[in-house]
């Protein structure tokens, strides 16, 4: 073999691996192109080709109370799930990477399982347990945006352990100590040195969890109320009846919304990194 | 600054004593350096004036006031750490300020404050840079700094030139030495280096297994060892198993009679320190002993040369000689003779030819 064809060889290569890799980025992103392009179209019915390209559809979203509450209930639900799954996962994590004590790996996967569960059988173990609580205590639960809360929150656990237990494992307690030496107690030490340090992680959790609870469909089923729908409950029930742009344009709403967490966690932390 | 005294310091895990009965008094503004090798407990001891291990047994006192049981934050101690431990995510001068901060100090006086800091240790102009763009050396440097700036009673350095490399290592040693003078600091460094401690020390502390086994001046370390750990450890020894028969007799395991100045008999170990080993062709006169031997292994390190010498198939010296153009250089197989005075040798009665007693 000559030191041509050599060369040659590592040519063809690198471009079937680029190839290979294009086709793979293609059959990702294909779904969320075509899902664009049609919340442009004009026409109701979705046809190839199009009839022409308009705003209409986006114009529709607003009209439609489902979508414009699903969307609100989802906001509320995300930011109230995030900051209270921040509010247990950070103590959380600081435990489970500092302290050493009998059950922490038992209690570590316990922390993540809600993320290994499957969306349905998480749902229906709540909504019983809603419906036993309910009929012990009187208070109502089911279907209330507190159930929702309690669901929402078990999902957005997992990933504020997972990604806060990651940010302290690159984190040099020595800086603590000279904190300390430098007259911090333990609360300005975490407050001044441990928070800022762990920040990129914490921001990436919250976004994370935030997402995670924005778009979580199975599990919220099970715990909607009558007037009380999630977007992406709202989208399910829409397309049981209807097809037209209206889902392509909520849908490309819902992605921006995602995309936009997802941008802004970016700037503080590498996603590439954490997860 | 203050006086810094330890009262039988001990800590124990479980069955292991991690430092055991330490005792030191260090004097106002006196620099004194904790030696050993690593596991010898002399990091756990500094940890423990910091007020990060909480001792055992005993007590720790600045100043006269027991400090035992404060938290590290409520002591004034000054630390540089090994890893210099700067907060990354603020600059230079903010983290020189943040100890006068956390001691409530005005708004106003901080800037000064810490620019003086900053310029003691000739890093003035860098108080806007991050922990990420300076050199070891600098960081080391605002390390330093920070931890003089709030006036601590003792300053304490784990370590703190290990991650130079070995030309500033030298000069930071110095610098180190003349602010610590110029300041009249009370400074407790740790160190595994014994040429680092034994430049920077007014007096050392040599440690192994948690405990201390001498203190003293580098003199006092060097010319009147112990114990064989510190003759092996300060300095170079070679060393030679035996007995001492009679008053001044020592009897090697390879059976030479060597003199010496040792009252009580018994089991002991010699040690010799290999600068005051003289190496000749022939028998030499004048000194206290003289034996025949043969050259096994030369080391020629430029300004002096090793010589290893056999005298019995149990016994073995090294002499270390000056490089001189008239000097006496032999080669590995040859025939030599070694004398030395009675003042060469260390004699530790019960003291066994073994681990502790390395040869060269």
């Amino acid at each position: 073999m000559t030191a041509w064809s050599f060369i040659d060889q590592r040519r063809l290569g690198r471009w079937a691996l680029k190839g290979f890799a294009g086709l793979v980025m293609f059959y990702i992103l294909a779904p969320l192109i075509f899902v664009t392009w049609l919340s442009f179209y004009q026409q109701e019915i979705p046809s190839f080709p199009p009839e022409g390209y308009s705003l209409r559809w986006y114009g529709a979203i607003l009209k439609n109370d489902r979508f414009v509450n699903g969307l609100l209930l989802s906001l509320q639900l995300g930011l109230i799930s995030t900051a209270i799954g921040l509010a247990v996962g950070l103590p959380a994590a600081l435990c489970l990477s500092r302290v050493r004590f009998v059950g922490r790996e038992a209690l570590n996967n316990l922390l993540l399982l809600p993320l290994i569960i499957p969306g349905v059988v998480l749902g229906t173990a709540l909504y019983v347990f809603h419906v036993e609580t309910e009929i012990a205590t009187g208070l109502p639960i089911i279907g209330s945006l507190g159930g929702l809360v309690t669901g929402h929150v078990l999902v957005v656990i997992p990933w504020c352990v997972r990604l806060i237990t990651a940010s302290l494992a690159g984190f040099d307690r020595t800086l603590e100590e000279a904190a300390q030496n430098l007259g911090a107690d333990r609360w300005t030490t975490f407050r001044r040195i441990t928070l800022p340090s762990i920040l990129p992680g914490v921001v990436a959790a919250a976004m994370f969890g935030f997402v995670a609870s924005f778009g979580n469909l199975e599990m919220s089923l099970f715990l909607v109320g009558p007037g009380r729908t999630t977007l992406p409950i709202a989208i399910l029930q829409y397309l049981e009846w209807k097809i037209d742009p209206t889902i392509a344009s909520v849908s490309v709403v819902q992605i921006a919304l995602v995309a936009i967490a997802m941008l802004i966690t970016d700037r503080f932390v590498k996603i590439s990194r954490v997860v | 600054m203050a006086r810094l005294q330890l009262n039988q310091v001990s800590k124990r895990y479980g069955d292991f004593w991690a430092a055991r009965d330490v005792s030191l008094d260090v004097a106002d503004g006196e620099f004194v350096v904790l030696l050993g090798p690593s596991g010898c407990g002399k990091t756990t001891t500094l940890r423990m004036i910091a007020g990060f291990v909480e001792p055992t047994e005993g007590s720790v006192q600045i100043g006269g006031t027991d400090i035992t049981r404060l938290p590290p934050w409520k002591r004034n101690t000054g630390m540089v750490f090994q890893s210099y431990a700067l907060f990354p995510h603020l600059t230079v001068a903010q983290n020189v300020a943040f100890g006068l901060e956390m001691r409530k100090v005005p708004q106003a006086e901080i800037g000064p404050k810490v620019e003086e800091a900053l310029r003691l240790v000739r890093l003035d102009h860098l108080g806007g840079r991050l922990q990420r763009q300076l050199s070891g050396g600098q960081q080391q440097r605002v390390a330093l700094a920070r931890a003089l700036v709030f006036r601590p009673d003792v300053l304490l350095l784990d370590e703190p030139l290990s991650n130079l490399d070995a030309k500033l290592r030298q000069e930071v040693r110095i610098e180190i030495r003349k602010l610590q003078r110029t300041l009249n600091l009370t400074t407790v460094m740790v160190t595994h280096d014994q040429e680092e401690a034994l430049t920077m020390a007014d007096r050392l502390v040599v440690m192994n297994d948690g405990m201390v086994r001498q203190v003293g001046t580098q003199r006092d370390l060097y010319e009147r060892p112990a114990d064989d750990f510190v003759a092996g450890f300060v300095g170079r020894s070679s060393f030679l198993g035996g007995a001492v028969e009679a008053p001044n007799l020592f009897r090697s395991r390879g059976g030479l009679a060597i003199r010496c100045i040792e009252d009580s008999t018994g089991p002991a170990l010699m040690s010799l320190r290999p600068e005051r080993i003289t190496v000749a062709a022939q028998q030499q006169s004048g000194f206290d002993n003289g034996f025949p031997g043969e050259v096994e292994f030369v080391s020629y390190l430029g300004g002096l040369i090793d010589i290893h010498v056999r005298l019995s198939a149990e016994d073995q010296v090294v002499a270390q000689v000056p490089n001189r153009e008239d000097g006496f250089m032999p080669r590995v197989g040859d025939k030599v003779h070694v004398s030395w005075t009675t003042g060469a040798a260390s004699i530790f009665p019960g003291a066994e030819y073994g681990p502790d007693a390395q040869d060269l």
